[in-house]
């Protein structure tokens, strides 16, 4: 027989080992997440009651036991759609101006070397740069102060996960709309932005998550309060830090409450992301593949 | 004979490799010139300098003159997308933008504001759809993707796309070699009935269809004009040896 396998022949050992490395990794990953989730879950869920996400915190969202914590969900929701629209409305310029003036110039590798750098300090050190801004300016916590921290925090991501789809863009394309004698710029308005809708789409969800989950930087920015927040002026709860404090009480029942605001947290993510996945499908019609 | 494109003195470089050597060629207006020689001779590098698109290409260089209707369009003060608007390509493959098969042939006259209203787009669309043969086919559905057509139809949208804006000139890079013969030989008679419309560039690598389509011929090879002149004399009776072993078939 000339095709008889040979699984002990060295290249076949490597392959068989190689995949079994690979589907560990994969388990460890998926494994994570699903110990996270029921974590949350498990602990959660006894928790959670209609009053959870109806009503404001009664006694105080350090020791309470009662009400719930309306004022953390709306008061993320607000840091994190204000932050991400602020974020979006600077990093689609800088994305588009990477791809279509910058390229692969000196230029550009500077730039995103900077945003890479940006995306990896810690949001504790926005927290405090922000702190400091708004102490030079004589500012108190604010919804207004979170959202701008967080749109600086959620900027470099985003930015930097649009350029990354908008260069795989088919040359073709552009120089389909270029020989009909478009400028640049137009070529990135009409035709980037529609191409690499799905992409652009993704980026965005991905500085919202980092954003609604993020903590540090909106303990020193935002403040924390039981109340509703009704002006941009005001100090406002978020989800993040109702976890945060409530975990951190000395009562179970108090830091069962910690638990369901993170199950809270992780269904509006989860939610968010399923509903712009829905939209990029449908916007996604005309892209050429 | 009537000039429409001429190239004086031109050189082409890519870094340091020299791609154009010396082009002296006048263009025929009206009529279809055809650029034919062995891959690799710089015969699709000579029709991007029409249309300044070899300057995508990173790291290049140009000296001399590319002169459409008599003027250099290699002049600091000229606009690059006026000449393109001018001089139009229909590329190797065709590739549909991401939008719907109305929007693509509205594409070009939106960016050029070419038309008023509603109506008169309208009217346009369909008029560039008939004279690229393709809109009996697309009629009941203008507003889907362009790129549900098939490949054959996408390069006849692509012509429809090309002649929207108005140009004067019609490039061709290889436009029929990723087609199949049926839709091949669409796209040449469309070319064939547009020649005393517009002046015509072709590159092929295809004997055959050069001698379908030109009027007039430009033989290149190792990035050089060895032989140019009409179709007839080139393919009848070559003066240089070169094009002469090329029409044998030779290499």
């Amino acid at each position: 027989m000339k095709f008889l396998k040979q699984p002990w022949q060295r290249r076949h050992l490597v392959e068989t080992f190689m995949k079994f490395i690979m589907r560990v990794s994969l388990v460890f990953v998926a494994g994570a997440l699903g110990l996270i989730s029921w974590i949350v879950v498990v602990r959660g869920l006894p928790a959670l009651s209609w009053s959870m996400i109806t009503q404001i915190p009664k006694g105080g969202y350090y020791m309470g036991k009662e009400g719930g914590i309306l004022n953390a969900i709306i008061g993320s929701l607000y840091l994190a759609t204000g932050g991400t629209f602020l974020a979006m409305l600077f990093s689609v310029p800088i994305a588009l101006y990477l791809k279509t003036y910058l390229g692969d110039s000196k230029w550009g590798h500077y730039v995103r070397l900077s945003l890479d750098m940006l995306w990896g300090i810690p949001s504790i050190v926005y927290g405090a740069f922000g702190f400091t801004l708004m102490i030079a300016f004589g500012l108190r916590a604010s919804l207004l102060a979170g959202i701008i921290i967080l749109a600086l925090i959620e900027l470099p991501i985003m930015a930097r996960a649009m350029d990354e789809v908008i260069r795989r863009m088919p040359a073709d394309l552009e120089h389909a709309a270029l020989a009909l004698g478009s400028t640049k710029f137009e070529v990135a308005l009409r035709v980037v932005i529609r191409q690499m809708l799905p992409g652009i789409t993704t980026a965005i969800l991905l500085g919202f998550g980092r954003g609604i989950g993020d903590a540090a930087s909106v303990l020193f920015t935002a403040g924390y309060t039981d109340r509703i927040v009704t002006s941009l002026m005001r100090p406002t709860a978020s989800l993040p830090l109702a976890v945060f404090f409530q975990l951190g009480s000395p009562y179970p029942e108090v830091q069962q409450r910690g638990y369901a605001a993170a199950l809270i947290l992780t269904i509006i993510v989860l939610a968010v992301s399923f509903g712009a996945r829905w939209l990029s499908a449908r916007l996604n019609k005309y892209t050429v593949k | 004979m009537d000039t429409h494109i001429q190239a004086k003195n031109l050189n082409v470089y890519y870094g340091k490799q020299q791609a154009l050597k010396d082009i002296n060629i006048e263009i025929p207006k009206n009529q279809i010139t055809v650029i034919m020689g062995p891959s690799g001779c710089g015969k699709t590098t000579l029709l991007k300098t029409f249309n300044r698109f070899f300057e995508l290409t990173e790291n290049t260089q140009l000296t001399g003159e590319v002169l459409v209707d008599g003027q250099n369009i290699y002049n600091a003060d000229v606009d690059v997308t006026e000449v393109r608007k001018v001089v139009g390509l229909l590329a190797q493959r065709p590739s549909p933008l991401p939008m719907s098969i109305y929007e693509n042939v509205a594409y070009g006259m939106n960016i050029h504001r070419m038309k008023k209203d509603r109506r008169e787009y309208k009217d346009a669309v369909k008029h560039y759809l008939e004279i690229a043969g393709l809109w009996e086919e697309v009629e009941k559905r203008l507003h889907d993707p362009a790129t549900s057509l098939s490949i054959g139809q996408q390069q006849r949208l692509c012509l429809a796309r090309g002649l929207a804006v108005e140009p004067e000139i019609i490039l061709g890079d290889e436009p029929t070699s990723a087609l199949d013969p049926i839709s091949s030989q669409n796209i040449e008679s469309r070319l064939l009935d547009l020649k005393q419309q517009y002046t015509t560039v072709i590159v092929t690598h295809t004997l055959r269809q050069a001698k379908r389509l030109a009027d007039y011929v430009i033989y290149m090879y190792l990035g050089e004009v060895v032989e140019a002149g009409p179709a007839r004399e080139v393919f009848t009776n070559p003066q240089n040896k070169r094009t002469k072993q090329y029409l044998e078939g030779l290499f």
